[in-house]
Parts: structure tokens; C-alpha cells; sequence
């Protein structure tokens, strides 16, 4: 995984609510079992209509995503994350996100960045006036400026470690893996197993 | 102080807790599917490390694999590609797979309860969101993400911080006629799709002890859509009865230390919840979702809202999508839209006692005219557990099709789809856009309310077809 500290780029203004993870890639593209080449599904209906705001000419090239609340709801895919990667995005900005799509974000090094509702608004205000107004996203200070306008935003703050160092996360937990094999040593008989 | 359920639980699997680090949690059953398991296959394979505990994992086909002719390859190369490839991996790591046609195959959250696998007290996970039906049995059951089934796969643990805890009780019982489906949509309605995020709920009060050990995995499969990764129920005589006998289920001495072990389980009388809900069952009737996300439901005898109901502008925006996706107009009686097809079947309502109360309500009926009705048993023991009932029959003579066990038409991810503008009444978990194949419109339902739709054509409780025509 590579290392986030700070992340400038534009942003799209994405004015829906209750994004779910069925409308950011669809279960046809599921079938897939490679990691990588998900940009083509990445919100696959809706870039069927040209007025989607990923289809308008001002928010090509975009690396950072402003979406309504509960963003990344409904299904586990991480597919959802490793599509927004691969179209280019490396941070998205909500007032709230799903839990397990916030997880599944903070394993491949997507940040997702929690700020209040108000402040999505105005990033939507500077973004839609202007649509080539950089976005500096600071992981370290937690802080979004756009324009002069800046923001604090909410970050778990071991996902914030393990993305500022790049840590792949089953290699910190195998270095406890005595203690794993000491947990297994009094788990009950009565535990079922599937063989 | 006392402790909730959940912090019980997961209080029992903490491998390890360190200042400003995740608890490190030891997971007792990893269930894997084709869908989300080949690239965490891949990813060991890269690093070169084994997995770590295969006695405790489990594989089945579902998701994309076809109801009928399942004596014959699979059509569809890529989803033909990513079956082969489950094959594959589970044989080259030591993993049990339960191939289509195996007399075990069928929707991963149906499997493991009926087998005995999934037992009270345990940690439950699985590369899908509706891994929160084995709450059921006072369980944490929750759905992970790829790089999380790698973890599992490696380790037999995950990193997690541990959530908050929200009480939703029902007080009172449920009216005749209305089911748990109908209970755990009204709800979602209530609490929103956001409401339980960062939290375990637990389902608790007179309405929840009344519930078979079928209507409880309803309730906790439906959690994810109210925003929490896990829901729970404690056990009780009926959690016990029902794991009771069951192949996987602890025999001899290790039943009575089972079982003692499990009545230390619920909840403390001083335990005090982060937050409560609390729901009157007694007000419930058959509920139903009008919109595109499963908080978007309201009473069968309703209406369709208007966006004007709603005084948030989040809402009111969100409302007026969902009407012109769903091609609804505000004000119309929600009994008076007509259903093209009827889906029963799903990890949520694709087991034994769902078929049955459908099939009690299409007894002597036929389907109304144009209609397309497909039952989808959940595994292939439900299904035989059907036809030795004689349900085949009564869903055949009705009209409707009778398939074999998968995810089916809950998904579009295999031949089972709606076309676009196709309007389903569906007893699955999700009426997003595009859910069940692109541009079709879903409406969320019990297998009661599915059956009586699939006779009068629009939707219906099975109070209407009294007195009926048909």
C-alpha cells in the first residue's frame, strides 16, 4: 500500500444521498477475479446518461470525491473501493459513510474523510462554481482547504497511522502470532469445526 | 456495571487489546463464497502464506450460479470462470466446498445454521453484509470486504474497534398476519439506513422472544440495511432447540458445557445501552417499500408519500428520485401497484417456513394473469425438506416456477433478473437501483404479502384475497 500524507487534486460533486455500494459498481461486475480494471463498472448506470457528473468535460481527471450522506451502503463488495481506485480517486469526502465500506476503504489506502453536512455543501458550492478549483486533502493536520474554505475531518486514528506508514495489515498481526496460538490453546471443545 | 450481549461476546474473542490499537479478534466460523474470496486467494498465494485454520472455514457456491439446468456447465464463461476458480483455491488451501449439486450447497447464511455451524456465543464472518443473519443465535455475525477475508484466511483473526450497542425492543405481539419481515422493514423505516451505523443492535422484548429461530435470522439478516454490520438476539430454549441435534452441534459433555456457557450470554438486567429504540408490535400490519433504499418502506394500507412530507431537503430530494426511478406517483394507494413478478427466496427468506407460508396462501390459487412467480429454496436440504412436504406442487399447480437453491434473483448477478421497467414484489433485502437486474423496480415484502401479490396481481396481504375473486 502507498503512503498518504497530503493529496491535492480536483474534486467532483456527487449530490446524492444514500450512495449505495450497488450504484458505485454493479454485482455483473462481480464475476471478475482480478483485483485490478474496475474503473469501466464504477458507477455503471449512471454514467449512461451524459449529464452524470463524471461524464461533464469540467470534472475530468477528478482524484477526489464530495457525496452526500451514507455514502458506500448495502453490500460488502470491496470491489466498490478497488473501483474508485481504479478510476482515480484517491479520497472521498461524506458526512457519513457505511461502516464496512469505510473499512474496506481503510485496508487499500482510499481515505475516506468525515466532515459535517454544511461543510459538504460548501465544498459542492466551490467545486461546482469553479470545477478546476484544486483540493488539498492534509492527512497528517486533518484538515481539507478548497479556495481560501477549510475544514477539519474525522479520521480513525489507527487507519490514519497504518495509511501515513503504507502498513499491510496482515503482516502487523502475524507478528502477535503467538498470542493467536495461545487464544487457540483454551478455546472450548465444544467450538464446532467444519471438517 | 453489567455487560450487553455483544460486548459479552466479543469480550470472550479478544486475542489481544493494546492502547490506541484495534482489539485483535479470534474468529470462530469463516464462511466464503466465488464472489469475494478469489482475489483474498490470490493474495496469499503472492505472499506465500498458508491458511491458518481450514477446520473453521467453510465454502459454498451461490451468488452466481444458475437455478435451473445446474446438471450442466454454466453458461456464462466469467461467472463459470469464477466458480472454477473457487474450486481451485479451496482445493489447493484444504477448504470444504460445497459444489453446486452437492446435497449441501445453498446460500452461505442458510447453510451454516442448518448444518449446526453457526451456535450462540460465537464470531461469525463472511465476505458479504447479510453475514449478520447468524445474530440469530446471540451470535456477531458480520459481513467483511476482501482484504478482510485475506486477513481471516491468514490469521484467523481481524483488527477491529469494538462498536456501540443500540437496544431495539418490541414490546407487545405481533398482530395475526403480520410477520418479521413486515417487524424488521418498519424498523429500517424508523431508524433509517444510517441509524445503526458504528453499532451492534440488539433485538429484545416480547415480540423477539415469540419469533422462531427462521424469524429471527429474518430480523438479524436485515441489519446491514438499517446501517449496523451486526444484529443480535440472545439465546434462549428456542436457540437451543434448534441447534440441538444437528450435525455440527456440540454432543454429549460438551453440550451441558455448551449450553451452560450459553445462558451467561444475555444481556445484564444493569447493562446499559448506548442508545434505545423502542417499537410497539402491536401497531405493526404488513409493511412494504415504496423507494430505492430499505429505509424508503411505509404500511401496505398507505400511500406513496410525497417529497412535500418531508421536511429535510436530503429526504425530500431522495424521495423525489426514488418516485421517478420507481415510476410512482405520490398520493397513489401502495395496494393499487401492479406487480409483474413475484421473487421468493433469499438469504432472508429463502428457508423452510418462508415456503411454507406462501405456499399456504397459494393453496387452491393460480397466479393472476401475466404474472411471473419464481420460488427460490434457499439450500438444497430446504428444498427437499419442500418437496417432501408436497410445496413443489402447490407453487406449480399455482403457476409459479420452482427452482433450484442459490441467490438468484436477490442480486442480478446470475441468469435470475428483471428487464428494465419489470416491477417485482421480492421477499429479498435490497430495492436499490438496478438491484435485481438494470432499470428493474423492487419492492421489498414478506413471503405472506409475496404470495398474495402473486394472486391478485398488485399488492396484497393475504387479508385481501378474502372475499376475492380469484
Amino acid at each position: 500500500m502507498d503512503k498518504f500524507t497530503v493529496h491535492t487534486g480536483t474534486a467532483a460533486p456527487l449530490r446524492e444521498s444514500n450512495v449505495d455500494t450497488d450504484q458505485i459498481i454493479p454485482a455483473e461486475y462481480l464475476k471478475r477475479i482480478t483485483r485490478h480494471g474496475f474503473e469501466d463498472g464504477l458507477f455503471n448506470s449512471w454514467r449512461k446518461d451524459a449529464n452524470f457528473v463524471l461524464n461533464r468535460p469540467a470534472y475530468q481527471g477528478v482524484s477526489v470525491l464530495v457525496a452526500g450522506p451514507d455514502f458506500g451502503t448495502g453490500s460488502s463488495r470491496e470491489h466498490a473501493v478497488w473501483a474508485l481506485m481504479d478510476y482515480g480517486f484517491k479520497v472521498v469526502i461524506s458526512s457519513r459513510f457505511a461502516d464496512i465500506f469505510r473499512g474496506n476503504s481503510g485496508k487499500q489506502g482510499l481515505l475516506t474523510a468525515v466532515v459535517e453536512q454544511s461543510a459538504v455543501e460548501q465544498l459542492w458550492k466551490i467545486i461546482e462554481e469553479e470545477p478546476s478549483t484544486p483540493v488539498t486533502v492534509d492527512l497528517d493536520a486533518q484538515v481539507i482547504t478548497a479556495a481560501g474554505f477549510t475544514t477539519k475531518f474525522e479520521v480513525d486514528s489507527y487507519v490514519r497511522w497504518r495509511l501515513m506508514e503504507g502498513l499491510d495489515d496482515i503482516g502487523l498481526t502475524l507478528k502477535h502470532v503467538d498470542e493467536i496460538t495461545a487464544f487457540e490453546a483454551k478455546r472450548p471443545s465444544f467450538k464446532p469445526t467444519t471438517i | 456495571m453489567g455487560r450487553t450481549l455483544a460486548q459479552k461476546v466479543w469480550d470472550d474473542h479478544v486475542v489481544r487489546r493494546a492502547e490506541g490499537e484495534p482489539d485483535l479478534l479470534y474468529i470462530d466460523l469463516h464462511l466464503t463464497h466465488e464472489v469475494t474470496s478469489p482475489q483474498a486467494f490470490d493474495g496469499l498465494r503472492a505472499a506465500g502464506r498458508p491458511v491458518r485454520r481450514k477446520d473453521l472455514t467453510i465454502a459454498t457456491e451461490d451468488h452466481n450460479v444458475p437455478t435451473t439446468d445446474i446438471d450442466k456447465p454454466i453458461v456464462d464463461p466469467i461467472s463459470r470462470a469464477q466458480i472454477d476458480a473457487l474450486r481451485i483455491n479451496t482445493k489447493e488451501f484444504g477448504i470444504e466446498n460445497y459444489e453446486l449439486g452437492n446435497k449441501e450447497q445453498g446460500i452461505v447464511h442458510i447453510i451454516a445454521p442448518q448444518s449446526g455451524l453457526t451456535q450462540p456465543g460465537m464470531t461469525i464472518v463472511c465476505g458479504d453484509s447479510h453475514t449478520s443473519t447468524h445474530g440469530a443465535f446471540g451470535s456477531i455475525g458480520m459481513g467483511i470486504g476482501t482484504s478482510e477475508v485475506e486477513h481471516v484466511l491468514a490469521t484467523q483473526t481481524l483488527p477491529l474497534k469494538p462498536f456501540k450497542t443500540m437496544a431495539i425492543t418490541v414490546n407487545g405481539k405481533l398482530p395475526a398476519g403480520v410477520t418479521s419481515k413486515d417487524l424488521i422493514l418498519a424498523i429500517i423505516a424508523e431508524i433509517g439506513t444510517g441509524g445503526g451505523q458504528g453499532y451492534i443492535l440488539e433485538y429484545r422484548g416480547e415480540a423477539i422472544r415469540a419469533l422462531s429461530m427462521e424469524g429471527r435470522m429474518t430480523m438479524c439478516n436485515m441489519s446491514i440495511e438499517a446501517g449496523a454490520r451486526a444484529g443480535m438476539i440472545a439465546p434462549d430454549e428456542t436457540t437451543f432447540e434448534y441447534v440441538k441435534g444437528r450435525e455440527h452441534a456440540p454432543k454429549g459433555a460438551d453440550w451441558d458445557s455448551a449450553v451452560a456457557y450459553w445462558k451467561t450470554l444475555p444481556t445484564d438486567d444493569d447493562a446499559v445501552f448506548d442508545r434505545e429504540v423502542i417499537i410497539d408490535a402491536t401497531k405493526l400490519s404488513p409493511f412494504v417499500t415504496w423507494g430505492t433504499n430499505p429505509g424508503q418502506g411505509a404500511p401496505l394500507s398507505a400511500n406513496v408519500p410525497s417529497p412535500d412530507d418531508f421536511t429535510d431537503e436530503v429526504d425530500k430530494k431522495a424521495t423525489e428520485k426514488a418516485l421517478e426511478y420507481m415510476d410512482l406517483k405520490a398520493g397513489m394507494p401502495i395496494r393499487d401497484i401492479k406487480i409483474d413478478t413475484v421473487f421468493i427466496g433469499s438469504c432472508t427468506n429463502g428457508r423452510i417456513e418462508d415456503l411454507r407460508a406462501a405456499a399456504d396462501i397459494l393453496k387452491g390459487n393460480k397466479i393472476a394473469d401475466g404474472m411471473r412467480m419464481m420460488v427460490v429454496p434457499g439450500s438444497v436440504r430446504v428444498r427437499l425438506e419442500a418437496m417432501a412436504e408436497g410445496l413443489d406442487k402447490v407453487f406449480l399447480e399455482a403457476g409459479a416456477e420452482w427452482r433450484e437453491a442459490g441467490c438468484s434473483m436477490c442480486l442480478g448477478m446470475n441468469p435470475d433478473k428483471l428487464t428494465p421497467g419489470e416491477r417485482s414484489a421480492s421477499t429479498s433485502n435490497r430495492n436499490f437501483e438496478g438491484r435485481q437486474g438494470p432499470g428493474g423496480r423492487t419492492h421489498l415484502v414478506s413471503p405472506a404479502v409475496a404470495a398474495a401479490t402473486a394472486i391478485r396481481g398488485t399488492l396484497s396481504s393475504p387479508a385481501d384475497l378474502v372475499g376475492s375473486s380469484n
